[in-house]
């Protein structure tokens, strides 16, 4: 009798080991080379098309991205977790400089930020110092910078966005923007939709999120237009960057220098409304 | 039925017991240590706010300053979450004001005012309802019920020419939730409804009641203990919904004035901010902090309910 349960129990062991080798063999990785990318939502579409382009181009090769945002991009390449980190800031300005150092910089390409406003705004340009004194909450109506009488409603982003970091850098001259008054959104997908129906409404997008439900203001009388981003007269840009840790190998080097080839860069990238990096006219 | 044969362990035995007991010993044990060490791990990040970056938990508990980034300059950063905590509290209980009637109402309905309608059509819809992704929600809300608030706000007429008239306030955000809750309540209410005894109604109906009387004073006290046990679920869930309440609550960071003005959630700063926190710092650990107690709060739902469940239904 006794030995009849010890036996039982012991074949039960066997079976649940069985199904838990199982289990974890399930996660291993099939043949092939295979990598992953994670970051930036506002780089995501060039990477999701460059990476089904490639695949398309070179079967046997997989290459997964995944949006997140730049902080963890940056983070899950520096643990290792992918192997490309996209980002739309410096990895200076979100590590610690000891673990910034051990990754590699590729920009890909330039963004352009514009600041849009709803379409029953009658405003079409404004001057930096308008834009800050807007985005700070001096200026509360559209009036004071010759629109009609209307009320300005600010819509911003997380503090810790990239988009932010950027607009607040070169359009606002790193002035605070107002808090606690404006509506905050994260994706830009829901900025856009949010100030095509919100009435005298201003936020900022990604040149790749304009269309005719919002409208780009003129700063400083410059139209936001990619030339004039390559060319240097309209400032509020940022680079893209594909941060790898240390040197890239295999795939993943492959993979970064097919993004850099003309062929992504004449064609993909200015379909995206990306600015080429070979356009670029300008430095920072 | 004669008993199985067990003297031995044939490849019948294996087939028929053995296979299906290891199959449901393990997924069972393999549950059980992931919730621990799901629990484990988010009390151990939430947790280093206050061990590694010695943050108070008083502060984060009751300050309004939330400003993970702030630079040492300007006062340090600043972690306070209150009023969060007050969104998230305020807008589920809104969101459960407007919800509880309608949901009780329509499992009333369902029962015993129409129970072939309530079979054929009401059940379907509702069942329709809890399918709908909650981002779809959240879109609908925002593409819908924001310009028709934000009209609205401006034909009231208010002392207060500060309104926010956008159409993003506590109260779009509690009626998207009142919806998606909604069939949480009734069909638990349904069911605690239909699982009530024949005889209540009938000795009601023997001794005189009208249908309503009925209803009132012996169906609905005695479903009572399972009608809570909905509505703290509804709760449970308002209170975790994250997307849908983002996108239509304006999510800045001040103190409501009004159910027409613009608030924010425990849920909607964790989904806006932790793709661009570097996981490490104060910002990522303040955000922990902030699920973890998302998840105390949780736990506490599911106590109550278990509780109310204890209480059986009956009468006092």
């Amino acid at each position: 009798m006794k030995r009849k349960t010890c036996f039982k129990n012991a074949s039960l062991l066997t079976v649940l080991a069985i199904l838990l080798s199982l289990a974890l063999s399930a996660c291993g990785s099939s043949d092939g080379e295979s990598i992953s990318l994670s970051g930036s939502s506002a780089l995501l579409p060039l990477a999701d098309n460059a990476a089904k382009e490639y695949m398309a181009k070179n079967s046997g090769s997989k290459i997964s991205v995944q949006a997140g945002g730049s902080g963890q991009g940056l983070t899950q390449v520096y643990q290792g977790a992918v192997n490309i980190g996209n980002s739309d800031v410096y990895a200076e300005e979100k590590l610690k400089p000891e673990e910034a150092k051990e990754l590699n910089d590729h920009t890909v390409c330039v963004v352009g930020i514009a600041a849009v406003v709803n379409p029953n705004v009658k405003v079409d340009n404004v001057t930096s110092q308008q834009l800050i004194d807007i985005f700070t909450g001096k200026i509360t109506n559209w009036k004071e910078v010759g629109g009609d009488d209307m009320k300005i409603v600010l819509i911003n982003r997380p503090s810790n966005s990239g988009t932010r970091a950027t607009f607040k850098k070169y359009a606002l001259n790193n002035a605070e923007e107002a808090e606690g008054t404006a509506l905050k959104e994260d994706q830009s997908g829901t900025v856009k939709q949010t100030v095509s129906q919100t009435e005298g409404s201003i936020s900022y997008l990604a040149f790749s999120y304009l269309d005719d439900k919002t409208k780009a203001l003129k700063l400083n009388g410059v139209e936001p237009t990619g030339e004039n981003v390559a060319n240097g007269s309209y400032p509020v840009w940022a680079y893209e960057h594909m941060y790898t840790k240390g040197e890239p190998t295999g795939l993943t080097k492959s993979f970064i220098d097919y993004v850099l080839s003309d062929e992504v860069q004449t064609n993909i990238v200015p379909k995206l409304k990306f600015i080429p990096i070979k356009d670029m006219k300008v430095k920072r | 039925m004669s008993k199985p044969n067990k003297r031995k362990i044939t490849s019948h035995y294996i087939k028929t017991e053995l296979l299906g007991k290891s199959l449901v010993t393990f997924f069972g044990i393999f549950l059980i240590i992931l919730t621990i060490s799901l629990v484990f791990f988010i009390a151990s990040q939430g947790l280093s706010t206050f061990i590694l970056d010695k943050q108070s938990p008083l502060k984060f508990l009751f300050s309004s300053k939330w400003d993970p980034l702030r630079d040492l300059s300007k006062g340090g950063p600043a972690i306070g979450a209150l009023v969060f905590i007050f969104g998230s509290i305020s807008v589920s209980s809104l969101a459960l004001l407007i919800s509880t009637p309608f949901s009780v109402a329509i499992s009333v309905f369902m029962s015993e005012i129409s129970p072939k309608f309530g079979k054929k059509i009401l059940q379907p819809v509702i069942e329709i309802f809890v399918g709908i992704p909650s981002v779809v929600y959240g879109w609908i809300g925002l593409t819908l019920l924001v310009p028709f608030i934000s009209k609205l706000t401006l034909t009231i007429p208010f002392i207060d020419k500060d309104i926010n008239t956008t159409g993003k306030s506590l109260l779009t955000g509690g009626l998207v939730l009142s919806i998606m809750i909604f069939p949480t309540i009734a069909s638990i209410s349904y069911d605690a409804l239909k699982a009530l005894p024949k005889d209540f109604k009938e000795a009601s109906f023997a001794l005189g009641a009208t249908r309503w009387q009925t209803i009132r004073k012996v169906l609905i006290p005695a479903a009572l203990p399972g009608m809570l046990t909905g509505v703290v679920l509804g709760l449970a869930r308002a209170f975790g919904e994250a997307l849908a309440v983002q996108m239509v609550i304006g999510n800045n960071i001040l103190f409501p004035k009004s159910i027409f003005d613009r608030a924010n959630t425990m849920t909607s700063v964790i989904t806006m901010e932790m793709g661009n926190a570097v996981s490490g710092t104060l910002e990522a650990n303040a955000l922990w902090s902030l699920a973890f107690l998302l998840l105390l709060i949780s736990f506490l739902f599911i106590v109550i309910i278990h509780k109310i469940g204890a209480k059986g239904s009956f009468i006092k």
